[in-house]
């Protein structure tokens, strides 16, 4: 299975608000 | 662990060069960093810095037991801690997992033998963790 990362953080925090789920956020500096 | 990220949270991709802003929104300073949140938008948990495989899933894992934890979900952040013990004994979460499962048992119930018999546990692993010391108030 693939992780379906999201870009939007504002978006993801409502999401989780709605949804009950708890928010991941990967912060990196890896080349692409 | 692809599949454990994506069916236990909503997953956020935070690269410096995409969204500089961000790292200094949430305070990170380093990466990689992991920041954990519960559903209301509170950070709850923060691995900061590489880990290997289980380390870094257990980890996770704290972090999501932190979470029921916070809310006051004793029995399932019990189970959720519990889980770790048993399938990741050798990495560092094991013996946080073990003192806060005391924690949950102690705070279900109110019965102080829950934390002595936690303290009594760490005299036979993990003795030289911060959380051996920590328990180590508890008696046992």
């Amino acid at each position: 299975m693939s992780i379906s990362w999201s870009k939007d953080v504002d978006a993801a925090l409502a999401q989780a608000k709605e949804s009950g789920r708890p928010l991941l956020i990967d912060f990196s500096a890896a080349p692409a | 662990m692809a599949a454990y990220i994506a069916e236990t949270f909503l997953p956020v991709e935070a690269h410096i060069k995409e969204h500089p802003a961000w790292f200094h929104r949430f305070d990170v300073f380093w990466t990689p960093t992991v920041l954990i949140f519960a559903p209301e938008g509170v950070e709850r948990y923060r691995i900061e810095g590489y880990l290997p495989r289980d380390e870094f899933r257990a980890q996770l894992e704290l972090g999501f037991a932190r979470v029921a934890l916070v809310k006051k979900k004793w029995a399932d952040a019990e189970k959720l801690y519990n889980d770790i013990l048993q399938r990741y004994p050798e990495t560092a979460a094991a013996p946080e997992a073990l003192y806060w499962a005391g924690v949950c048992r102690y705070s279900a119930s109110h019965d102080a033998s829950n934390l002595g018999e936690t303290a009594n546990s760490f005299k036979h692993a993990y003795q030289q963790s911060i959380w051996a010391k920590k328990a180590s108030v508890w008696g046992g």
